[in-house]
């Protein structure tokens, strides 16, 4: 068990390493760089100084010897673009993708999983039926387009403020009010990402619980004089979330392929917009920075809900002590 | 619900293939005069063609137009030609039809779709076909590399592959260029399971029996193990097929894909993408509503738990 879960984690760090060398290399070998914008302006000699102080003239080899030198150390270079290191740039962005993927993970739990065991633990009625409209439209609603849908919701009826984090008059502010400003800046992104997910979660949710409640064991407790809702909640549902917790691991790589979208439209300072940034600028240093980030969140969700999965299924345990 | 699948499939071939023969105006054609021109509603009297009424600017600095009710229009599919523009789905900001632009769009974003999906499958199936037939080296290979690609972040290796092509190409380039990043990263989806189906397969009677009559590899994967996975197939081309759309409006959404005068559904959306835009000029995200009945019509063939069918 305990050198399953470092195996993985072995193969999470290779990921991470390859993930970012590809990248660092491509954006190296693409044509441009970031002085492309400057090359308009500036004399050969100068631009030539320039391309000398960012370390852009040196061979390929060179440039990626030095930088892996510095990766060993946790170091992950200078951005070009905002001549700031990249460790605090990444820090910075993904707490903040942190903050809008957590708020829509919890949003998604908290609609999903309700209506999920509601919906299956009936067999018929106008609630259910609703549920499961509801959820195949939610379902259908990517990111992309849910993020689209509801600016132009909150636009037209200036519900809430679109755009950014937190209003740009709010400078000054006292720390109460930035975290209101947040609060209502935070809904439209979160909603838009945990659309799609709540509904597939209910799905799933939905499934599980019909199966649990067919258990013999569910019958026995009704059969105790526990009520039908006490034997759902104590006895049917626990059981059906093993196969639910299984989602999370997956639920991971759809949250992080749609908040760069979100964090596009909604103009959420995430680690997808700095990505996208840095990519237009050829900033390869931070283009590094972001996938090796990406991949390690990644890599690290995925692992993250292997070990829930592990603790919560016995069967998972033994499998991998082969 | 392969067969449900297939007749979608066909279906939006058929969409991304009809747009020069449904579209009233070709997808570039600006009206200068008729800058976000709000959708006509079309009437209907009795059994004559429908009409709309004309509209004329009213106030260039508001973009007001109004309906001049004295005339109409016939639509342009029933013969009806005329001076003044007939916009069902409203015009965008260069005075372009909306409903031209997105018939045309569907033809880029649906038909690089369908040609991803199609690459998809003529690579990935041979090559989990092989990793499960052949087994051994061969097998540890194929899939050691497919789930390295599924378990890549995607969306950022998109990007990356995009960006650092030259931004700036012809339609057609872009066209390719994108459908074999789509490839590069769709592929291991049909492999996975192909290479499941086979390696199931390859020991069952029908497949020794044939192997005894002298068939050879190849010919048994051809017969008989591709035509066992044909369902599979079908299944992963249907959740390819919205997955590579939305991959297109989103590359393009953020300007990495095709270049603004194509209409694409990414292209459409960027230019509605503007909050004070989409709230005055709704119409211009008709892109959106197409992809939302897209990956429902998808999510209604593959929902696993229809009890109907």
């Amino acid at each position: 068990m305990g050198r399953y879960l470092l195996r993985r984690l072995g193969f999470a760090l290779l990921l991470v390493l390859v993930v970012s060398s590809a990248s660092l290399l491509l954006t190296r070998l693409a044509p441009g760089d970031i002085t492309s914008e400057q090359a308009l302006v500036l004399d050969p000699a100068s631009l030539a100084k320039l391309r000398t102080e960012l370390g852009l003239d040196r061979p390929l080899a060179v440039q990626y010897a030095s930088w892996l030198a510095g990766v060993v150390r946790l170091d992950f270079g200078r951005s070009l673009l905002y001549s700031r290191p990249v460790s605090t740039l990444i820090g910075e962005r993904a707490l903040n993708t942190a903050m809008l993927a957590s708020v829509a993970l919890v949003l998604a739990t908290v609609i999903g999983l309700p209506l999920g065991v509601y919906s299956g633990s009936r067999s018929r009625g106008v609630g259910r039926a609703s549920v499961r409209v509801l959820s195949v439209l939610a379902l259908s609603v990517p990111p992309l387009i849910g993020s689209l849908g509801l600016v132009f919701l909150a636009a037209r009826t200036g519900w809430l403020p679109v755009g950014g984090m937190t209003s740009a008059a709010g400078i000054d502010q006292t720390w109460a009010q930035w975290l209101v400003d947040l609060a209502r800046h935070l809904p439209i992104p979160a909603l838009a990402l945990a659309l799609p997910l709540a509904a597939t979660l209910e799905r799933l949710q939905s499934q599980a619980i019909e199966k649990a409640t067919r258990e013999p064991f569910v019958a026995a407790s009704r059969a105790r004089g526990l009520g039908h809702a006490q034997a759902l909640i104590r006895h049917a549902w626990p059981v059906s979330l093993r196969s639910v917790l299984g989602l999370y691991g997956i639920m991971i790589g759809s949250l992080f392929s749609g908040s760069f979208v979100v964090e596009v439209i909604t103009s959420w300072p995430g680690l997808g917009r700095l990505m996208y940034d840095a990519l237009k600028a050829r900033d390869l240093y931070l283009v590094a920075g972001c996938a090796a980030s990406g991949a390690f969140f990644l890599a690290a969700g995925t692992w993250l809900a292997d070990v829930l999965l592990a603790f919560a299924d016995p069967r998972v345990r033994s499998q991998e002590a082969r | 619900m392969t067969r449900r699948a297939a007749l979608f499939v066909l279906a939006l071939t058929a969409l991304s293939l009809a747009a020069p023969l449904l579209a009233p105006y070709d997808a570039g054609l600006a009206f200068r005069d008729f800058l976000h021109a709000p959708p006509m509603r079309p009437h209907l009297q009795g059994f004559a063609a429908p009409v709309v009424h004309p509209i004329v600017l009213a106030d260039r600095l508001e973009q007001r137009f109004e309906a001049d009710q004295t005339r109409t229009i016939p639509l342009p599919w029933f013969g009806g030609t005329s001076d003044r523009p007939v916009f069902l789905l409203g015009a965008d900001n260069f005075g372009r039809d909306v409903l031209s632009r997105l018939l045309y769009g569907a033809r880029t974003s649906v038909g690089l779709a369908l040609f991803a999906t199609v690459g998809a499958v003529l690579i990935g199936a041979p090559a989990g076909a092989w990793a499960g037939l052949r087994g051994g080296w061969v097998d540890d290979a194929v899939m050691r590399v497919a789930d390295f690609v599924l378990i890549l972040p995607v969306i950022y290796v998109v990007l990356v592959l995009r960006a650092v092509l030259p931004l700036v190409l012809p339609a057609s380039t872009v066209f390719l260029l994108v459908a074999w990043i789509f490839v590069a990263v769709g592929w291991p989806f049909v492999a996975k399971g192909v290479r499941a189906i086979v390696a199931a397969e390859r020991d069952r009677e029908y497949v020794l029996a044939a192997r005894s009559l002298g068939a050879g590899p190849a010919r048994i994967l051809v017969h008989h193990l591709i035509p066992a996975c044909s369902g599979h197939l079908v299944v992963q081309a249907t959740l390819l097929l919205p997955g590579f759309i939305l991959a297109e409006a989103t590359l393009s959404f953020v300007g990495l894909g095709f270049p603004d005068p194509v209409a694409s559904w990414g292209t459409m959306l960027a230019e509605a993408g503007n909050y004070n835009a989409v709230a005055r000029f709704p119409w211009t995200l008709a892109p959106a509503v197409a992809i939302f009945a897209i990956v429902l019509a998808t999510n209604l063939i593959a929902s696993p738990d229809d009890r109907t069918s």
